[in-house]
């Protein structure tokens, strides 16, 4: 391999760094805003019409959640999702319907490679870390809250 | 011709130079709409090509593409001995079950995206060196498989930077041999692979283009030529973010590619109507692209010689989760017109 001397990566880098171009902040942040706020009011709109046929406000919750991953699962399949998530960005990534994606497509993609090592083995791939640290920081957050509660405070 | 074999620092000049005999190129749907569509053989609709999968499908897509080139060079030109051919996917398994029902000796290839131009020079050192009449030059990338195997699986939504480029679903395919054809290769400079550190995997151009310069400057060095002496000196798929770097890099080593340079990523796609950023990249962008562009245009005398670049980005999910850069290769090898 031939490699570059130190001087010449970071002059280099500071040329790509010119040379390449970045989405608009404003704009991405606008579009993230109105997506992720149409999702949010979609959600509002499934717990209130829970609230009102009589349901708990716990049921109501769970409700909402299954309705928006069941949505996004959907859209999923139909190939859409990624063209909101492409134009909305974060806005659709960080509610549960990102998730709900992420688990998703990979079920689709690996589906082939068969039940086991396909889907079972890779549905997690994206989705993973998240479950994986969500869990461990819940755990912290609960073990500090145990002893802070023992010591009294 | 200067009857000297060996040129330079790192290149070679043909003696005999082998003659592309036929080229076949055979793309999907996406390629198909864009700028170059009516110049392929053969636009596919079903991107699964009534296969199961992304990489049988990309199989299908070499083969169809093999057996093009070998029927459009007719009866007169001897039989493909020996197979040159390799794609992006781990262990090759594009080519290897793409081009098992063809019964050829195959020898497989790994150069990214840079494999055509691995194929061709190897292909044209087997022809003039006297071990086959014919060989056969073939490479094939998929956008499904490509984005399953280096990214996300297709369904997963996310956003790509503007430096990301698309990955080209075809193949193309070339017959080498001693006579027969308007085009052929008179030189090559095979390449090194060069690393500036660079870790983004979503800016191949820019991991790129110090290799493409690096091949590009020893070439016109070792053969003491120009950018002037080519109508055109044209890279794989460096997308317009490496093609800005390219010339500015080789504007430093006294080489001005200003105006001469082209880039098959960048003619493959209309990045503002189809979105594709950057441009066009994959092992098929070039090889397509000279099937269906250059070679048609050299084999017209429209152009007189060209350096044909193909680029190759080096590396593998582990590659880079293990925190290593993204190191680029580049071959270039020289068509001229006859």
């Amino acid at each position: 391999m031939s490699e570059a001397s130190e001087q010449e990566k970071q002059e280099y880098s500071e040329l790509v760094k010119e040379a390449t171009p970045v989405h608009s902040l404003g704009a991405q942040m606008l579009k993230a805003f109105l997506t992720g706020g149409i999702i949010c009011c979609a959600g509002q709109g499934i717990l209130n019409y829970a609230e009102r046929l009589g349901l708990e406000k716990d049921a109501a919750g769970a409700w909402c959640s299954v309705l928006l991953v069941l949505a996004s699962v959907v859209l999923t399949g139909l190939n859409l999702f990624g063209r909101i998530a492409r134009w909305g960005g974060a806005g659709a990534l960080v509610p549960i319907t990102g998730f709900a994606n992420s688990v998703a497509a990979p079920a689709i993609e690996y589906q082939k490679e068969g039940q086991v090592f396909g889907i079972g083995c890779k549905i997690f791939t994206i989705a993973g870390p998240v479950i994986l640290y969500g869990t461990v920081a819940s755990w912290l957050l609960g073990l500090i809250y145990w002893v802070l509660k023992t010591i009294g405070i | 011709m200067s009857a000297e074999t060996i040129r330079g620092k790192q290149s070679i000049s043909f003696r005999e130079a082998p003659h592309i005999v036929s080229r076949a190129s055979i793309v999907g749907k996406k390629e198909g709409e864009g700028p170059l569509g009516n110049l392929f053989d053969r636009v596919e609709e079903d991107p699964m090509l009534g296969q199961a999968s992304w990489e049988e499908a990309e199989s299908a897509l070499q083969k169809q593409a093999a057996r093009l080139a070998m029927e459009k060079a007719g009866p007169g030109v001897p039989p493909v001995r020996y197979l040159f051919s390799g794609d992006l996917l781990g262990q090759l398994i594009a080519t290897s079950f793409g081009v098992m029902d063809l019964k050829l000796p195959l020898f497989g290839l790994y150069g990214a995206c840079s494999t055509i131009g691995e194929a061709l020079m190897l292909g044209a050192m087997t022809v003039q060196g006297g071990y086959s009449d014919a060989v056969l030059a073939l490479t094939s990338s998929h956008f499904g498989s490509a984005e399953k195997q280096f990214r996300f699986p297709l369904a997963y939504g996310n956003q790509r930077p503007l430096s990301a480029t698309w990955t080209v679903t075809g193949s193309g395919a070339f017959v080498l041999a001693h006579s027969g054809g308007k085009a052929r290769v008179t030189g090559a400079t095979p390449g090194r692979v060069v690393d500036y550190g660079l870790k983004d995997s979503m800016n191949m151009g820019a991991c790129m283009a110090p290799a493409a310069c690096d091949t590009i400057c020893a070439h016109l060095e070792d053969f003491g030529r120009t950018p002037q002496d080519y109508d055109y000196i044209i890279t794989g798929d460096l997308g317009s973010v490496g093609q800005t770097l390219l010339l500015e890099l080789a504007g430093k080593r006294g080489f001005d590619l200003e105006g001469r340079h082209l880039d098959c990523g960048m003619l493959i796609f209309d990045s503002k109507a189809q979105d594709t950023h950057a441009g066009g990249s994959g092992c098929a962008c070039s090889a397509v692209t000279l099937a269906s562009y250059i070679l048609p245009k050299i084999e017209s005398g429209e152009w007189r010689r060209v350096l044909f670049v193909p680029t190759g980005a080096l590396l593998s999910t582990v590659s880079y989760n293990e925190g290593q850069s993204v190191p680029g290769i580049a071959h270039a090898v020289v068509i001229e017109y006859c």
